[in-house]
């Protein structure tokens, strides 16, 4: 270091109430400012080639986005990815109790269930439930290697529709059930006790005490089922099933306007899944109740104080 | 059943405990007589706390029965042998038995007066409007009546296991246990919680407190157990085991603590 005269060095040498009055100023970033002009031109650009460039073809896309064959199909969509999560998530939470319960037998047959369904790519799982019938021409319901009371063809039981429900649902159980599983095992082990030595019952204490808590390290990963799971519905159009992408193909296969017909299908795609990303912040707000963490206003709450905010500056 | 024992509200007899190699209990002995306070002391790893759990059957055991109010907890005779209840039976027993927890373990996603409504309503019955007054008062008692609407998270650990006590005192129970309720204290929220448990001693509830704190031993007991390696090693009354003990593993023990 070399020696300052006493002119420089001056500053440090005043009393502290002066030193207090100093001006206290940020570390200036000017690469930041450049970063985020270089990418807001960037996303002008895009934007710009969005409105006009003609590849687009936003009036085809105006055409068919309200069509009535397009509102159908997103409606095939939406069922079976409801079926898909509810009849997924049930079957989850069986196993998942399962591999949690006491008996080896049980946790056995439970994990084999989760290592063979997330074994086989869901396309063969699809395409062999659309084959049912190949292999039971019938299903019947009876005693296990006994007499049969009622039977089914089981074409007449398991249509496309039917058969492809079937495969998401038993394909997304094998990953609910590990998702649930996760969930229950991040419960501290002193809830239960707790529970335990209150006299609680057995299932009171899994419903009130347990799955509640669960349900924080649940949702998250289950959002992110859901959602994958509404998007990996267009792999059923390899069983012709009319839902958004197997109609779009049919569409542009017939008008050869491939691309405004993919971007009808992006917008309901996207415009959806934000749908269902608003009903996860919900829904996870409602499970934070009690955390340590406070749970920051929802953007409607922030919306009404800044309202209130403003009306009370200007009275 | 002994002159002896039909005295007493909780009775052990033989009880052996081992989890793998490591036998934490070596054949307990103990008598607590009702409306009396047995206050549990011993190095950590002497199975204090492992007895205390055996009590209300949160430990399963080997050798050796437990009885509260002359019932065998968690087994019933049959013939010379002890049969284990199915958990149903297990659980009705258990709320005769209030226990308080090192860690509280109050239900986080309840509120203090639902942690309190939970057990009466859920394993008694009890109709939510009776468990809700008599939740109220028991806050008013532990003196938190107006955190009834609060998150157990809000509150201070002082005050968790205030509502802890509060929630084992909700069912009713005929004996409390107590597991080390303030070693997961800050030093200066200790006393607001070793206040609450010497107005219970006062009222005459029976009770068995696993502790370190031995001036609340020598204030509040009426028995001294002090254990090491699995067996009681003295009891008595505790003029007599905290200032005048006979065996020299209890001498160099409170030589440590005190």
């Amino acid at each position: 270091m070399t020696a300052l005269t006493p002119e420089q060095a001056l500053p440090l040498r005043q009393p502290a109430d002066s030193v207090q009055e100093l001006r206290i100023v940020p570390h200036r970033r000017p690469w930041r400012l450049v970063a985020g002009l270089a990418a807001l031109v960037l996303a002008a650009q895009f934007l710009h080639g969005l409105a006009v460039n003609p590849g687009w073809d936003w009036p085809t896309f105006r055409t068919f986005v309200f069509s009535d064959s397009i509102l159908r199909a997103v409606g095939v969509t939406l069922q079976l990815t409801a079926y898909g999560t509810v009849l997924g998530f049930a079957l989850g939470a069986v196993i998942a109790a399962l591999r949690l319960s006491g008996s080896p037998i049980l946790r056995t047959i439970a994990w084999t269930y989760v290592w063979a369904f997330r074994s086989i790519p869901l396309i063969v799982q699809l395409v062999f439930w659309f084959n049912l019938a190949y292999l039971y021409k019938r299903i019947g319901i009876g005693v296990p290697f006994g007499p049969t009371f009622a039977s089914f063809g089981t074409m007449d039981l398991l249509g496309a529709l039917g058969a492809a429900v079937l495969g998401l649902a038993l394909h997304q159980a094998a990953y609910a059930a590990e998702i649930i599983r996760g969930g229950v095992l991040a419960v501290d082990a002193g809830q239960l006790e707790a529970a335990a030595a209150l006299g609680i019952p057995r299932f009171r204490q899994a419903w009130r005490i347990v799955l509640p808590q669960a349900m924080r390290g649940i949702l998250p990963n289950a959002a992110n089922e859901v959602i994958s799971l509404f998007k990996g519905t267009s792999i059923v159009y390899v069983m012709a099933i009319g839902e958004l992408f197997y109609q779009v193909q049919v569409i542009y296969g017939r008008t050869g306007r491939v691309v405004p017909l993919l971007m009808v299908a992006t917008v309901w795609y996207v415009l959806l899944t934000t749908a269902l990303s608003l009903v996860q912040y919900y829904v996870e707000r409602y499970f934070a109740r009690g955390s340590e963490r406070h749970a920051p206003p929802t953007p409607w709450q922030r919306l009404r104080a800044a309202v209130t905010e403003s009306k009370e500056k200007r009275a | 059943m002994s002159s002896e024992s039909a005295t007493a509200m909780v009775e052990v007899r033989g009880v052996h405990k081992r989890f793998g190699r490591l036998e934490v209990l070596r054949g307990i002995d103990l008598d607590v007589r009702p409306g009396t306070v047995t206050v549990v002391l011993g190095p950590s790893g002497s199975g204090k706390s492992t007895l205390l759990r055996a009590v209300n059957h949160l430990e399963k055991l080997d050798r050796g029965y437990v009885r509260v109010d002359g019932e065998l907890i968690g087994y019933r005779q049959v013939g010379d042998k002890l049969r284990e209840l199915p958990e149903r039976e297990v659980l009705k027993q258990r709320t005769r038995l209030g226990f308080v927890f090192q860690n509280f373990n109050l239900f986080p996603h309840l509120t203090v007066l639902e942690n309190l409504v939970e057990a009466p309503v859920g394993a008694l019955g009890v109709s939510k409007e009776r468990a809700r007054a008599r939740a109220l008062e028991l806050l008013e008692r532990v003196g938190l009546a107006d955190k009834a609407a609060e998150y157990p998270r809000r509150l201070s650990g002082g005050q968790q296991q205030r509502v802890a006590i509060a929630r084992a005192l909700a069912l009713e129970p005929k004996v409390l246990l107590f597991d080390e309720p303030t070693s997961a204290l800050d030093p200066e929220l200790v006393g607001e919680v070793l206040d609450v448990i010497k107005d219970l001693a006062r009222t005459g509830t029976t009770m068995i407190v696993v502790t370190h704190e031995i001036g609340f031993a020598r204030e509040v007991a009426d028995t001294v157990v002090f254990m090491d390696g699995g067996v009681v090693v003295e009891q008595g009354p505790p003029a007599q085991v905290l200032d005048d003990p006979q065996h020299e593993r209890t001498r160099a023990f409170l030589a440590k603590v005190l």
